[in-house]
């Protein structure tokens, strides 16, 4: 089995861009599992990550939006926003172009998805990696579901994407690392921003851990909006995985709120 | 307000520096490429982050154009308040405010 390691976790740009501002008594122990996740990629042998994201605006606009894109490229850059903003330096983190065609070419038998030879990273990707691969040398292929602009992926998609995924990986020999990255509740870039609905948030997880695909595909927008912010729309990336692990249960290594943050913040692993 | 083509400004603006470059010295030019209203024209030259947030522009744009003006957080939530104090509840998109835009930065 190709697929050796799938986690989740959250991109906020808070993460890092207002890291001094946390509470060190929540901050450091969602730090400690977010290198907790580094290790275990590492320990997997994985030779390329997957992030499957739900990125900002970076790439794709309204003018041509895609429901679902995989990178294709060489190389790719990050992050779009001002380094001292996000306190991630700029830098150029490599692809793996022959494998993702091979991913996308046989994703494409079930999925209609768009390939991009050129992808600027934003937080969504940029946080994450930042702690997960902090030296940039594992080939990293960026995913994206659209999370931001309305009409956006229907979750059932999302999980048919995560099932698609995981048949692609299953037919590559090399050793293939995914993680779903994406706010359950949160108001981000408002002025509510730090607002967090928790007891929705542990629902939800709650389902993600037990995988149970009933629960998982009975959320819908209208009620996601109002129950858990904008920012709810990014449980496609988690629910992604969810499909990618599709029999397989999952832990919930930490969750917790960090308003500062502006989100419950979560490290998962799917006990693969 | 074509809210689709100021968003659409500030995308490019917030994803290629050549964009961030004209916007710094020659903003009638990058302007005039896009189909924008002379109020619209207004708050984007001034950094009218308020009157942007109430009309809509999305807040994953709007917070880097704000970052990208030299506003802080702080200073980001606080103008996005300022916004919806003066002119009310955001008119478009799926950013509205909740809770009277309770909380912020925290």
């Amino acid at each position: 089995m190709a697929l050796v390691f799938a986690g989740i976790c959250s991109h906020g740009p808070g993460i890092t861009g207002r890291a001094e501002r946390a509470d060190s008594a929540l901050r450091d122990p969602f730090y400690a599992a977010l290198d907790g996740l580094r290790v275990d990629i590492e320990s997997s042998g994985a030779e390329a990550l997957v992030v499957i994201a739900a990125e900002h605006f970076a790439n794709f606009f309204m003018n041509n939006m895609p429901s679902f894109a995989v990178g294709m490229g060489e190389e790719y850059e990050g992050p779009i926003e001002d380094p001292d903003w996000l306190k991630i330096p700029r830098t150029t983190i490599p692809g793996a172009p022959e494998l993702s065609e091979r991913i996308i070419t046989e994703m494409m038998q079930t999925v209609d998805l768009s390939y991009a030879k050129e992808w600027k990273m934003d937080h969504g990707i940029m946080v994450p990696l930042n702690f997960l691969t902090p030296r940039y040398d594992m080939p990293i292929i960026p995913a994206n579901i659209n999370c931001q602009g309305p009409p956006l992926t229907p979750l059932s998609r999302a999980y048919a994407f995560g099932q698609a995924l995981r048949r692609a990986c299953d037919s590559v020999p090399e050793k293939i690392a995914v993680m779903g990255t994406g706010g359950i509740s949160h108001w981000p870039a408002t002025p509510n921003s730090g607002k967090i609905n928790e007891a929705w948030d542990r629902e939800y997880l709650d389902a993600w851990a037990a995988n149970d695909k009933e629960r998982l595909l009975s959320y819908n927008d209208e009620d996601t909006l109002r129950e858990a912010g904008q920012g709810g729309f990014e449980i496609r990336t988690l629910t992604a995985i969810s499909g990618l692990c599709e029999g397989t249960t999952g832990t919930v290594r930490y969750a917790e709120p960090i308003p500062i943050f502006s989100t419950m913040c979560v490290v998962g692993v799917m006990d693969i | 307000m074509s809210l689709y083509y100021v968003q659409k400004l500030l995308y490019n603006l917030n994803r290629d520096n050549s964009v961030q470059h004209l916007f710094k010295n020659d903003l009638d030019t990058l302007m005039d490429g896009y189909k924008l209203t002379a109020e619209e024209r207004t708050w984007l030259r001034n950094g009218d982050v308020g009157e942007l947030y109430i009309h809509g522009v999305n807040g994953q744009i709007l917070m880097h154009f704000a970052a990208f003006i030299g506003q802080d957080w702080d200073e980001y939530i606080q103008a996005m308040k300022n916004g919806l104090s003066k002119h009310g509840q955001v008119r478009d998109g799926i950013y509205k405010v909740v809770d009277g835009g309770d909380g912020g930065a925290v």
